[in-house]
């Protein structure tokens, strides 16, 4: 187990050299270079004050130097200033907007983790009677719907039609309400299918038949013994849960305003704000190695029979 | 479907390990290996005789795919059906913008929008089946180094979150079309690559491989006449869930501007366009939503449809 974490840690850093270095790599692909003298728009400085400049920026030396002071710039936290907001570097951006998110994808993954395995307790208890079919339906619509399609219905269904909610912003907790349950609805399907399919697994084994037999009320058989076994595939499911609601938060942050690193990501997109794409694609993606990690290790804490 | 959110779908059979996970494999192999070559071609054509008969009775994917079907139709004819061409503004109705560039006839562009979704979920399983196939099935016949090469390499593309790479790489190569097929196939046939390996490591050491290799027959025949064959279920079912998450994935996309170029119209553009005047003009991001919830679940329907009826053990 310790053997294990411990290599899980170290597959940690080439995991996110190799993203570091994709992005980087994108990066420079890109066409169009910040000095390069024909491109629309271009410096008008002349050529020696292009080759200061490029000094300046160490934009002359060879790309795996350029790598290797962007590395570390990086891991300091340091990754220049926005293109678009220019008085700003982008970790002031990030400081301020990653904790919004931060909480709208937690209240997100609250609710699709209790609402999903209701769900599919629910559904697995009463299988083909209505609960069963109103909580698949559910979550088929939740997982094949895209979760901006489905903030569009909320907000005309309860801003418009039943006007209980505001149609964005982030000031209240009246506000968080569509949002967190436009993001949660796709992953609380996947985890009601999966507790459904678990869980019906385990009501037919013998322990729970086992159970009953000694006389255990439902209510013990269902959350003493059926869930607790049923439970451990879901957690795997936690860290592909951890990127829905990151991507996710991508749209349901731009279409209900919320003033979070998805928005301002999904603005650095159109804005062609290339400092921003690249470090909030890169916290994004360390955030996510370090979940998915965090899951695995769970996983095996939760489970004595796993050695690894 | 997750990723966000629909980008999931595909990885409720592959990447994740749900309680039933080695199922189609280990079942798949239960059923005892189709032990001579003459009777694979016999075999395998009534598992899909089954399974289409199987299919058939599924009322709800039946209905999926009649809608599927319809869209195809709708693409293909777009140019017959649209009332007006999809550039043309109405200038009657200049004063009421609400468009971003101009008032242009709502029906229309999402007639051709269903040209978009369709060539891109499509097409795109075309590409990655393409990459993914040949690279799995080498990469597990001829293990050894290669193999360890490819099983890292997915790893790492695994940690990235799929739709952030997609992000990443359009905003690389720019918007348009034929960037988002490459953008898709680049990231999506890692996940067909990953299953057609473990097919692949199941069936290879089985009999009639090595009767079919004693009679002389080479790594090419033998992956595409023996092996393959026999390792088709999970392929199908995976590009079966991989279409609607194509057509999510440029939705998505286009939703957030780096998909479709604006002339062509395309859903996700016009839901990521029209939810600006939501509260104005409702029925401009309402219309294109509903098209794109309709195409999704139908694809989902007809997907869990193909799924059931192949391997109905799994059910």
């Amino acid at each position: 187990m310790f053997q294990y974490g411990v290599s899980r840690i170290l597959w940690l850093v080439p995991t996110l050299l190799a993203m570091a270095l994709v992005t980087f790599l994108v990066m420079h692909a890109t066409p169009g270079s910040p000095l390069d003298p024909v491109a629309e728009g271009a410096n008008p400085l002349s050529p020696e004050a292009q080759k200061n400049l490029a000094k300046i920026y160490g934009l002359d030396k060879p790309l795996p130097e350029q790598f290797a002071i962007f590395l570390g710039k990086a891991a300091r936290g340091d990754f220049g200033t926005s293109f678009v907001y220019k008085t700003r570097t982008v970790a002031e951006i990030l400081r301020e907007t990653f904790p919004v998110s931060l909480l709208l994808g937690t209240l997100a993954l609250a609710l699709a983790i209790v609402g999903g395995l209701m769900l599919g307790i629910l559904a697995a208890v009463y299988q083909n009677r209505m609960w069963d079919y109103v909580s698949v339906s559910l979550a088929t619509v939740g997982v094949a719907v895209p979760n901006f399609v489905l903030a569009v219905f909320l907000i005309i269904l309860f801003s418009f039609v039943v006007p209980l909610f505001p149609t964005g912003g982030w000031n209240s907790p009246r506000d968080w309400v569509l949002p967190t349950v436009a993001l949660a609805l796709a992953p609380m399907g996947i985890i009601a299918r999966f507790t459904r399919a678990s869980m019906l697994e385990v009501i037919r084994a013998d322990f729970t038949l086992t159970a009953r037999a000694k006389g255990l009320g439902e209510r013990a058989v269902i959350f003493k013994h059926a869930l607790k076994n049923a439970f451990i595939p879901i957690v795997t499911l936690l860290g592909p849960m951890f990127a829905a609601v990151g991507t996710g938060s991508f749209f349901v942050e731009s279409i209900f305003r919320v003033p979070g690193m998805g928005r301002f990501f999904v603005l650095s997109m159109t804005g062609r704000d290339y400092p921003m794409i690249m470090a909030v694609i890169l916290t994004y993606g360390a955030f996510l190695a370090v979940m998915n990690l965090v899951v695995d290790l769970l996983y095996g804490a939760l489970d004595p029979r796993i050695r690894y | 479907m997750a990723l966000s959110t629909p980008a999931s779908g595909i990885k409720l059979g592959g990447g994740l390990r749900p309680p039933s996970d080695t199922s189609p494999q280990e079942r798949s192999r239960g059923e005892g290996p189709r032990s001579n070559e003459t009777s694979t071609a016999a075999r395998s054509s009534d598992l899909w005789r089954d399974a289409l008969r199987r299919l058939r009775k599924n009322r709800l994917a039946m209905g999926g795919g009649v809608v599927i079907l319809l869209l195809c139709l709708v693409a293909i004819f777009a140019d017959v059906l649209a009332p007006l061409p999809y550039t043309k503004t109405n200038f009657g109705r200049l004063n009421e913008a609400p468009s971003r560039e101009f008032p242009r006839d709502l029906l229309s562009r999402m007639i051709y929008g269903a040209r978009v979704s369709m060539l891109v979920g499509l097409g795109a399983q075309v590409i990655v089946v393409l990459i993914g196939v040949p690279i799995g099935a080498l990469s597990g016949y001829l293990g050894g180094r290669a193999d360890i090469f490819l099983t890292r390499f997915v790893d790492v593309m695994y940690a990235f979150p799929r739709l952030l790479f997609v992000i990443l790489v359009m905003s690389a190569l720019g918007a348009g079309l034929t960037n988002i097929f490459i953008a898709i196939g680049l990231t999506g046939w890692v996940g067909i690559a990953r299953q057609t390996r473990a097919q692949v490591l199941a069936l290879k050491g089985k009999e009639f491989v090595d009767g079919a290799r004693a009679l002389g027959a080479g790594v090419g025949r033998l992956l595409s006449r023996h092996i393959l064959p026999n390792a088709l279920t999970p392929i199908v079912v995976s590009v079966t869930f991989g279409i609607p998450e194509a057509i999510f994935t440029e939705a998505a996309l286009s939703f957030i501007g780096v998909g479709i170029n604006p002339p062509t119209p395309s859903w996700g553009q016009m839901v990521g366009e029209g939810q600006q005047y939501i509260r104005s003009y409702w029925h401009l991001c309402v219309f294109p939503s509903i098209a794109i919830a309709v195409t999704m679940l139908s694809f989902t329907f007809f997907g869990d449809g193909v799924r059931d009826a192949l391997d109905p053990k799994l059910k």
